[in-house]
């Protein structure tokens, strides 16, 4: 907790009228469970293009929720208005809905014991709200970037975007009332060179993070160091060879590798998936409940975990939405299956006894579905640093940055490229290189995995935007990971795979 | 026209918003009202469900300067009671007067005699609710008890909303639009998980929905399945069904926007300079365009931006966006812009429009395609399709939910699922035979984009990078 406070213009409305109206509504009209939410989220959107302003927007969305089990059924509604009325409307509406879905359902709903906690607060770990800040200073020091960036020769376009979005969140269902409040900003740059023969382009590889304005100004991420060497790749990467299709060793940064672990652990390991609730849309899991505590998922340098506790972590809380306090956790421990991410439901269908705390809801206008954790790759302690791990690699490529990515609806089959290639030969990087992908399966990808770097090679990637469920549901998460060496992976040349 | 309670009609808060703004300046003002139910299952129950509504204004505020430049200030804000409009208009004021100039500066587009809305501006809002379900669900019920006693698992989901959109501006446009959207999507599997069959059906009131049709599809699609063949990658013959020739298709079209292409950026850019506008680029003569009138797919016939991008403006908002074509008997023949980006482009002012559709071919059904076909697949849909090469437009993505191989004229067995690695544009340029169109749910897109017309296409090599696991 830092001294960050919950905005007063959030807590001054009527929050607990209304949840009295709420609950006191569901309960008269049969519901044996029900919980209350109220959100405001409040978002602002720049982008500039070459250096002018292209498109600033701001939106503040609030509104009320209101979940339900009558009979073992869910039912859900949501409104607008923030009064009693709207309040107490909303939760008759959500027994109905669960009363018309009765006759559908086959599996009684229960949930996971939580202990009460009482009324909480919690606040993420930011000094500047960055809604506090002039937007003409915010734009301001977007074209200052952008200029940067347009002053050298090889940069023929730049974009420049900065996404911010203010999350105040209020949760009760009688037992826990939690008052919460979060922020999380992105800015990106993007760098783009057309020549007589087309055209290349390279972003920052700063990721999302759960900071404030401090983040464009020096806490946790070194733009001016980023914006002097990002035309100078640029320029590299027109004149680089075309990779020969093939089998390479790899040392991936973690500014590629977050996303890999996003798409093959992070959404493999959420139990709804392995279990099939998302057969119909994201799909399924190759890592299925029966391979708890047996899968050899990775090599035995691979510890992987969940939580939502780190800090500046953006799917990091103090309680879930649906009261469950915020945990860490194993889910993958010397290369084999171990945990698996879960809401109060999946918890108690499957014998876990307790929720880690993975519900959430993008807006007062959705459901809470089991969403992903920080899924992070823990470091070696003494590990080696990336260029220890390169020197180790006689003919193999060094990848930075996230670009294209791709999984099946198992999570088997993937495909990914990135911002930077470097040749890596007998240990040492030799020049760009261009049209690198990498393909594999995930197992066999994770158990080639041959050593992870050290915590000085630790990075936190993530993104704003993971989507799951229907109605779909967008959802900001971390991954943290270390600088890692995989052995033998089937790299493609994507010029190729179009002629 | 005023509501009981603390909201107002949209119509009267567009008016009060730009009656608020300051004496003289230009403003846009946007109600948007938004109403939603869905239900959703997995292994034959229920597992979500819920109704929701919204209600957002924005209010777009022009601060004019005395060099002819402009700063924009967009702020949206949902809920909003009648005595926070001011608030809302005073503040986008503040930000235009704050925002640096606005790159797209122009007039505000002006009323347009000839925009015809289905709905008169005076009418009260379209809405949904669980009820539109009432009779679908009850099939629903039905048709998963019979899955589970014939040992089909169903995951699916069906969903239907309308969103009303009404738009003023001080340059006297007064137009608003009702659009409703709906689909199910179903999802067969045998009771192992190792056969897998989809459907889906766009609707805009589930009045024309069968869910035990779209499940006797499904159970036949499974039966194909009964026979297993492996296939390594490599480029086939492919008969791809609407529904993924809508998802190549529609994000062609979202990467045709004028801008980009005019600043050498995208595959639709000419080498050297300006824009492939007038190149052949289908090897047969395929139209593909976008029409607000059609039927069965009517979507606003104008400009609704509320926040510039690249292809948008909002002094565009208002602006008629009728039929226009994309690609005419096989050329590219316009790429989507803003009043801005067309000038800078140097081509006409071509807006986007929320539909696609695909034609021009031989009118063939999917049987007779099955029956033409030596030797090649068939696929059922395609997912987890991502931009891979901007240049060329590679994008990479699954085969999903049956690939079937055809032989001699018969589908003989089910092939397991693939990655590929394809562009829609160079796969224009391999189309061997173009079938009938008809309506369709883009699986990947359907979520955003859900109004499409597409034929099933044969393609001449496409491109199958590598085998998946996936069942």
């Amino acid at each position: 907790m830092n001294g960050q406070r919950i905005d007063a213009e959030f807590t001054g409305l009527p929050l607990r009228q209304l949840a009295d109206a709420a609950l006191d509504a569901a309960k008269t009209s049969g519901a044996q469970h029900a919980d209350f939410r109220v959100e405001r989220i409040r978002g602002q959107r720049i982008s500039l293009n070459d250096g002018k302003l292209q498109g600033l927007s701001d939106s503040d969305d609030a509104g009320l929720a209101v979940r339900v089990i009558v009979d073992g059924t869910w039912g859900f509604a949501s409104a607008v208005d923030l009064t009693p009325e709207a309040a107490a409307a909303a939760a008759r509406e959500a027994v109905e809905v669960a009363k018309v879905a009765a006759a559908m359902n086959t599996e009684r709903i229960e949930l996971a014991p939580e202990p009460a906690y009482g009324d909480v607060t919690w606040v993420s770990d930011y000094e500047t709200d960055p809604f506090d800040v002039p937007a003409k200073d915010k734009v301001a020091q977007l074209i200052t970037w952008s200029n940067r960036l347009l002053t050298h020769p090889v940069v023929t376009h730049a974009d420049a975007s900065l996404l911010q979005i203010k999350e105040c969140k209020f949760y009760t269902d009688g037992a826990t009332t939690a008052t919460q409040q979060r922020v999380r900003l992105h800015p990106e740059l993007t760098a783009i060179a057309v020549t007589e023969n087309g055209f290349e382009d390279m972003r920052t590889l700063a990721p999302p993070a759960g900071r404030g304005w401090e983040y464009l100004t020096g806490a946790g991420w070194n733009f001016d160091a980023e914006l002097t060497e990002l035309p100078e790749f640029l320029a590299g990467k027109l004149v680089a060879p075309s990779v020969e299709a093939g089998r390479y060793d790899l040392v991936i940064d973690p500014s590629n590798l977050w996303l890999t672990i996003h798409e093959s652990i992070g959404h493999a390991t959420e139990l709804d998936r392995a279990l099939g609730y998302e057969a119909a849309y994201a799909g399924t899991s190759f890592a299925t409940l029966d391979k708890l505590n047996n899968l050899q998922y990775g090599s035995p340098v691979m510890h992987v975990t969940g939580d939502r506790t780190v800090t500046h972590g953006l799917a990091t809380v103090g309680y879930d939405d649906e009261g469950v306090a915020g945990q860490s956790w194993d889910l993958i421990s010397g290369g084999v299956l171990t945990g698996y991410q879960l809401d109060r439901r999946m918890a108690q269908l499957k014998g876990f006894g307790r929720s880690n705390g993975c519900a959430f809801a993008d807006s007062p206008g959705h459901m809470p579905l089991q969403r992903m954790a920080n899924v992070s790759l823990q470091p070696a302690e003494g590990g080696p640093s990336a260029d220890e791990l390169i020197a180790g690699v006689e003919n193999g490529i060094y990848i930075l940055g996230d670009k294209s990515w791709s999984i099946d609806m198992q999570r088997y089959n993937f495909q990914f490229t990135g911002q930077r290639f470097f040749r890596i030969r007998n240990g040492r990087l030799d020049g760009q290189l261009k049209d690198v992908a990498y393909q594999a399966t995930t197992t066999d990808f994770w158990n080639s995995m041959e050593a992870v770097g050290g915590p000085q090679t630790f990075v936190l990637g993530g993104a704003f935007n993971c989507g799951k469920g229907q109605p779909g549901q967008v959802a900001p998460v971390s991954h943290g990971a270390p600088a890692a060496l995989f052995r033998n992976v089937r790299i493609l040349n994507t010029a190729e795979e179009n002629s | 026209m005023t509501r009981n309670g603390s909201t107002a009609a949209p119509q009267d808060t567009v008016e009060r918003a730009l009656s608020l703004a300051k004496p003289g300046t230009d403003c846009v003002v946007i109600a948007d009202e938004a109403s939603n139910a869905n239900l959703r299952w997995a292994g034959n129950t229920l597992t979500t469900n819920g109704v929701a509504v919204s209600r957002s204004l924005t209010v777009i505020a022009i601060d004019r300067r005395g060099d002819g430049t402009a700063g924009v200030g967009a702020v949206t804000r949902t809920g909003l009671r009648p005595d926070q409009v001011e608030d809302l208009v005073r503040e986008a004021e503040k930000a235009a007067a704050q925002a640096s100039p606005a790159e797209d500066v122009a007039d505000l587009a002006g009323a347009d005699a000839t925009i015809r809305s289905a709905q008169s501006w005076e009418a009260v809002p379209g809405t949904t609710d669980i009820g539109v379900f009432r009779g679908f669900a009850a099939d629903l019920g039905e048709t998963l008890r019979a899955a589970e006693a014939a040992g089909r698992k169903l995951y699916g989901f069906a969903e239907h909303g309308v969103t009303a959109t009404f738009l003023g501006t001080s340059s006297g446009v007064r137009l608003r639009y009702d659009q409703p959207a709906g689909r199910l999507e179903l999802n067969a599997k045998s009771a192992d998980m190792s056969r897998s069959a989809w459907d889906g059906v766009a609707t805009r009131d589930f009045s024309d929905v069968d869910v035990a049709a779209v499940d006797a599809g499904l159970a036949q699609r499974l039966e194909w399945q009964a026979r297993k063949v492996e296939l390594p990658a490599g480029r086939y013959e492919t008969l791809l069904p609407p529904t993924a020739t809508s998802d190549l298709m529609t994000y062609m079209y979202w990467s045709a926007g004028a801008r980009d292409a005019a600043e050498g950026r995208t595959v639709f850019s000419r080498a050297g300079g300006g824009t492939r506008v007038g190149e052949r680029l289908a090897s047969l003569p395929v139209s593909i365009y976008s029409d607000p009138s059609y039927a069965g797919l009517e979507c606003a016939p104008f400009v609704v931006a509320h926040a510039s991008g690249r292809d948008s403006s909002v002094f565009d908002n208002g602006l008629a966006a009728g039929r226009e074509s994309w690609i005419s008997e096989g050329s590219l023949s316009a790429l989507h812009s803003s009043r801005f980006s067309a000038a800078k482009a140097g081509l006409p002012v071509t807006p986007a429009v929320d539909n696609l559709i695909m034609d021009g071919g031989s009118g063939a059904s999917l049987a007779s395609m099955i029956s033409s076909t030596k030797r090649g697949l068939l696929l059922t849909c395609l997912w987890y399709i991502r931009e891979v090469d901007p240049q060329t437009l590679l994008l990479t993505g699954l085969t999903r939910d049956g690939v079937y191989l055809v032989e001699n004229g018969e589908v003989t067995g089910a092939v397991n699922n693939f990655r590929f690695n394809e562009s829609p544009v160079a796969m224009l340029g391999r189309l061997a035979e173009v079938g009938a169109t008809s309506k369709t749910l883009p699986r990947e897109w359907g979520d955003y984009f859900n109004r499409a017309a597409m034929p099933t296409v044969r393609v001449d090599g496409f491109n199958m990078s590598s085998v998946s696991q996936a069942s």
